[in-house]
């Protein structure tokens, strides 16, 4: 299962998360145990890339001269389905609440996660 | 119990030519006169970091530029939390009976050291290198995901948080060391540019020059009489995307421990000095430390009960929003504003019979908590 999962921020255009087979508790930033029960080999699963929004921010002052060309852009937290919650960009119309799914988009060279409303999507 | 019996600050703002050491030397230079002590007197050094000068030994590096030979000295590392946790372990030191008098020193030229860029850039590592940071996010951009969630929890408009910038700068106008004195509106805060909504310009604390320093010392050393008798820390998450919630954060269970500690109620409480590098930071955690009820810190505040003659006076040399924001030196600032209140040397911002203040800062994003309990002996 490990190997197949796609992980943006290795590259790939797909959430990855982990999930500990011994406590069953979930997270999203990978490392090789379980940070609830110390437990090793946790599992790294696919994300459904289906959440909803927690918090969101309009930024508008990028870090550096690469990004200052996507300015606007709207950063969110989504609570992923699978009970873990990630950050990624948003359509700028999102709200706190609102029912998402991911699609994968370049942002300086890079895949990374951006939500839109879930019924839009169909 | 320890004695705080110095305390130096240099103005904020631009000092241009003037390096980390210049800095650190100047404030350290006015606490030494403060506490009426000699060079020779100090026997611990406890040192923050500066980003314009990242260097392993920062502490050793001071004390042979200072002419220091201390018997304890390092630094430590807390983000916007490491003043008062340096005041927090210099405490502890002295109850120990490891030293006798700690200089406590910070010092950064991080507005003319570096370009904008470079230092939005160095703030913004303490998120996500894989997972935050790729995104384009930024310090600002962390809070404001923070301020909309603790918004829309609690129902603050950005009226509410502006009220606060208000305050800030209201305080900074009397004092000569503050880095903006100008009086601004709500409107003014409201129509300030965005930067990472609903955050605007005049939510966000700037980048200043600027040096503090404090001695914590064994026994007093002149007619001072101003004492740390309680501290408190907690550490939930260093990035917010790990954080359990982004409307209840370490604050809280921090300053109840200084509070047991000291043996004290928030009741007691008359003078607060508390971390706001953005205004969703002060709003945040004047509601959680229970200094004001959810959801009403700028009611409060546009009512003039942080006023240094109102009910509970608040950050009255300006906070980080206006006195400014040199790093390590940003929050200790607070803290020789509220020796200044305490010793009655505040001048035209003095406020009336404050006895028993509470200092809390944070570091990260709401990650580190530190709190301290000082107050001035009978």
């Amino acid at each position: 299962m490990t190997a197949e999962c796609e992980d943006w921020t290795r590259g790939g255009a797909g959430i990855a998360y982990q999930n500990c087979v011994s406590c069953q508790a979930v997270w999203y930033f990978q490392r090789e145990f379980c940070p609830v029960c110390g437990a090793g080999d946790p599992v790294i699963r696919q994300a459904s890339r289906a959440g909803t929004v927690h918090a969101r921010t309009r930024v508008t002052r990028a870090p550096n001269e690469e990004l200052r060309a996507h300015t606007p852009y709207l950063i969110v937290l989504v609570d992923a389905e699978e009970g873990f919650r990630l950050m990624a960009h948003g359509d700028p119309t999102l709200e706190i609440g609102d029912r998402v799914h991911a699609r994968f988009v370049d942002l300086a060279g890079r895949k990374i996660p951006y939500f839109e409303p879930a019924d839009g999507r169909r | 119990m320890s004695w705080i019996t110095g305390v130096g600050l240099t103005s904020y703002g631009k000092h241009p030519g003037r390096g980390t050491l210049d800095l650190m030397s100047d404030a350290a230079s006015a606490a030494l006169g403060d506490a009426q002590l000699e060079r020779a007197d100090i026997d611990g050094l406890v040192c923050g970091y500066s980003t314009t000068m990242p260097h392993l030994m920062l502490a050793t590096v001071f004390a042979e530029h200072f002419g220091l030979r201390p018997g304890y000295a390092h630094a430590i590392q807390v983000g916007g939390a490491t003043g008062f946790a340096m005041a927090m372990l210099a405490h502890h030191l002295i109850e120990s009976g490891v030293a006798r008098n700690i200089l406590v020193v910070a010092g950064e030229n991080r507005l003319t050291g570096q370009s904008r860029d470079s230092a939005v850039q160095t703030l913004a590592q303490v998120g996500h290198p894989a997972y935050e940071v790729p995104l384009g996010a930024t310090i600002p951009a962390y809070y404001g995901l923070v301020a909309s969630r603790y918004m829309h929890v609690y129902g603050h408009g950005e009226t509410d948080l502006a009220e606060l910038a208000v305050l800030m700068r209201r305080h900074a106008g009397l004092h000569p060391g503050a880095q903006f004195r100008e009086p601004i509106t709500v409107d003014m805060v409201l129509g300030s540019k965005p930067i990472a909504l609903p955050l605007k310009l005049l939510d966000c604390c700037p980048v200043s020059d600027g040096g503090a320093a404090f001695l914590i010392s064994r026994d007093r050393s002149n007619d001072f009489a101003v004492r740390i008798i309680g501290t408190g820390q907690a550490h939930t998450h260093q990035h917010i995307t790990a954080a359990a919630s982004l409307t209840q954060f370490g604050a809280a269970s921090s300053a109840a421990k200084a509070r047991e500690s000291a043996g004290i109620t928030i009741r007691d409480i008359d003078y607060a000095a508390i971390y706001d590098s953005f205004t969703i930071t002060l709003t945040i955690l004047l509601e959680e430390l229970g200094l004001a009820p959810r959801g009403n810190a700028g009611t409060l505040s546009a009512e003039g009960y942080f006023d240094h003659d109102g009910k509970l006076p608040l950050n009255t040399h300006g906070g980080l929003l206006s006195y400014g924001h040199c790093g390590v030196g940003g929050a200790m600032a607070h803290l020789v504003e509220t020796h200044m209140q305490l010793t009655g040397r505040a001048g035209k911002r003095q406020a009336k019979n404050t006895r028993l203040a509470l200092l809390h800062g944070d570091g990260g994003v709401l990650s580190s908590h530190v709190s301290l309990i000082v107050e001035r002996a009978a």
